[in-house]
């Protein structure tokens, strides 16, 4: 604090402590301190609020622990979350290897920007050009029929839709972790590896993996993060029968009128998302200033 | 041998799977725009037209929600650059064991689901009596988006050598000349590139914006809304033009990076 002053005197010190407190305090903290009142407290009517019956309890979230259809889309909301890292790290892994130790310069440039094109297409249209392929009459049944793959047209629209399209959406923020982790691994390494005859998928178990497991951990984090608190993806290509932990609580807000119940989900949805965060940073024992690079 | 062979020709077809995967979709949905088909496909092809772009052109709404967008950008960007800075110099003037703690404040927005970030907007804001609107979808979205900027910065303040700022002192600058004169220009590349990161990720935004828009429409919600109550390829000519405009400003920015670079090699 002191430094502060001393580097930018007294004037700019203090617009600047105060721009980034008025940040924290009323866009950070206040907003998730209020959410968890809410959370806390009951769903009234206007003139009850205050009375007696505004007390903190948890039966927001008791309400939740024994629903059973929402408590089922809650598992699998973090399920499928998961599944989505893990198919996000197998298909984007090779990648991430060759183009940070095997791609020449000029290969690597290019294989940059067509990776960075897609993303740069808001994920609102990534997710219906997804729409349109899966559609019942749509351009991947017509393929899979005409190569006789399949007689009848299949009906993706539902959690088989969501997932391919989360997967799409989120390559970008598993693969650059990944890259930026093995291109700092030194080849000499890997040829030792094989000069001393490890076989391809043991260098790479015991080399390669190991060496990149910040990079990893970051992907896995952030694509958890991201497919857990999708909203997008679940509403265009899912089903009915699919629903996702995000649209019960944009339910509770807009349909069902309980922003209290509303609030205590998104706070749960919050507290998941931070723990999964938090033990896998620790499980891979990375730092979460290595995270936000 | 030959089975490294394999393995490499295997690999070539991987790369080539994977490129047609990322393309595919955006080809797709880019050429049923031309299709005259009224739902968005390619297959059966119709007849080819261009009767969805002015359709496009012709909607309205789509005006309305692209002026919604580009507004909610500007204040993004006016009110996340400062205090992105703000927060970039705040911290790296920090000693490290505070820098740990406000570090993990200060990144904790982006390790937060969007949703979660517009619903505790949305609440605190009600209580002083502010609904959804432009107003709070720029407050939603500029707490993340502040992140982003203080990334950058920070980023290029790790490669700003301190003494030029001493120099500047010991010849007789103020420090708001210092600030103005020395830092500020060293920073200028970082607040350009922050300022259009900061443009996508809120034109981009949907999940946040979703709760706190009130009765407004920006354009991810407009395509969504259109996706599920009458989508027809006017969507797909809208998509088509966002592309190629993304597209033509990857590649201006990269050519005016070339050239920046090029320009000053001694820097």
């Amino acid at each position: 604090m002191r430094d502060l002053y001393a580097r930018f005197g007294g004037g700019l010190a203090t617009i600047f402590l105060s721009l980034v407190l008025i940040w924290l305090a009323a866009m950070v903290l206040a907003p998730n301190l209020m959410m968890i009142d809410y959370a806390l407290r009951p769903n009234l009517p206007p003139a009850q609020i205050g009375s007696e019956a505004d007390t903190w309890s948890l039966d927001n979230f008791t309400y939740l622990a024994n629903e059973a259809v929402h408590r089922a889309i809650f598992f699998k909301t973090i399920w499928a979350s998961a599944l989505v890292a893990a198919l996000t790290l197998v298909v984007c892994y090779p990648i991430a290897f060759w183009m940070a130790q095997r791609a020449t310069p000029g290969q690597l440039s290019i294989a940059l920007m067509l990776v960075i094109i897609p993303f740069f297409i808001n994920e609102v249209l990534r997710t219906l050009a997804w729409f349109i392929i899966l559609a019942y009459r749509g351009p991947l049944n017509a393929v899979l029929q005409g190569i006789g793959l399949i007689d009848a047209p299949i009906r993706w629209q539902g959690d088989g839709g969501v997932l391919a399209g989360m997967v799409y959406a989120y390559i970008l923020f598993m693969l650059l972790p990944i890259y930026n982790a093995i291109e700092s691994l030194d080849r000499s390494q890997l040829e030792a590896a094989r000069d001393l005859g490890s076989p391809t998928w043991r260098t790479h178990w015991r080399v390669v993996i190991p060496h990149a497991k910040a990079g990893i951990a970051t992907g896995c984090v952030f694509t958890f993060m991201l497919a857990a608190g999708s909203y997008v993806a679940p509403a265009l290509l899912g089903s009915p029968g699919s629903r996702w932990f995000t649209e019960i609580i944009y339910n509770w807000f807009f349909e069902g009128g309980d922003w209290n119940r509303g609030a205590a989900y998104a706070l749960t949805l919050l507290v998941l998302c931070l723990a999964v965060v938090l033990v896998t940073l620790r499980l891979f024992r990375v730092n979460l200033t290595d995270v936000a690079k | 041998m030959t089975a490294d062979r394999i393995f490499r020709g295997l690999f070539v077809l991987y790369l080539l799977a994977f490129v047609i995967y990322l393309f595919a979709p955006l080809m797709i949905m880019s050429v049923a725009a031309f299709n005259t088909s009224r739902f968005p496909t390619v297959i059966p092809w119709q007849g080819t037209t261009m009767e969805w772009f002015s359709a496009m052109w012709a909607d309205a709404a789509m005006w309305r929600a692209l002026w919604t967008s580009a507004i909610v950008a500007v204040l993004v960007v006016v009110v996340a650059l400062p205090v992105g800075t703000a927060a970039a110099l705040v911290l790296t003037t920090l000693h490290s064991r505070a820098r740990s703690v406000a570090y993990a404040v200060m990144v904790s927005p982006l390790l937060t689901p969007g949703v979660v970030i517009g619903i505790s907007t949305l609440i605190l804001w009600r209580q002083v009596g502010v609904g959804g609107g432009i107003a709070l979808i720029v407050v939603a979205q500029t707490t993340f988006i502040i992140c982003y900027v203080m990334l950058m910065v920070m980023a290029r303040l790790q490669r700003f050598d301190r003494t030029q700022e001493e120099a500047a002192l010991g010849l007789g600058a103020s420090r708001v000349m210092v600030f103005r004169r020395v830092l500020l220009p060293f920073l200028r590349p970082a607040l350009l590139a922050s300022g259009g990161l900061a443009i996508l990720q809120s034109v981009e935004n949907y999940n946040t914006t979703l709760f706190v828009r009130g009765f407004e429409t920006p354009l991810t919600v407009f395509i969504a809304t259109k996706v599920r109550t009458g989508l027809t390829p006017a969507v797909n000519a809208l998509a088509l033009v966002i592309i190629a405009a993304t597209i033509i400003g990857a590649i201006a920015w990269e050519i005016a990076r070339r050239r920046q670079v090029t320009a000053r090699p001694r820097s």
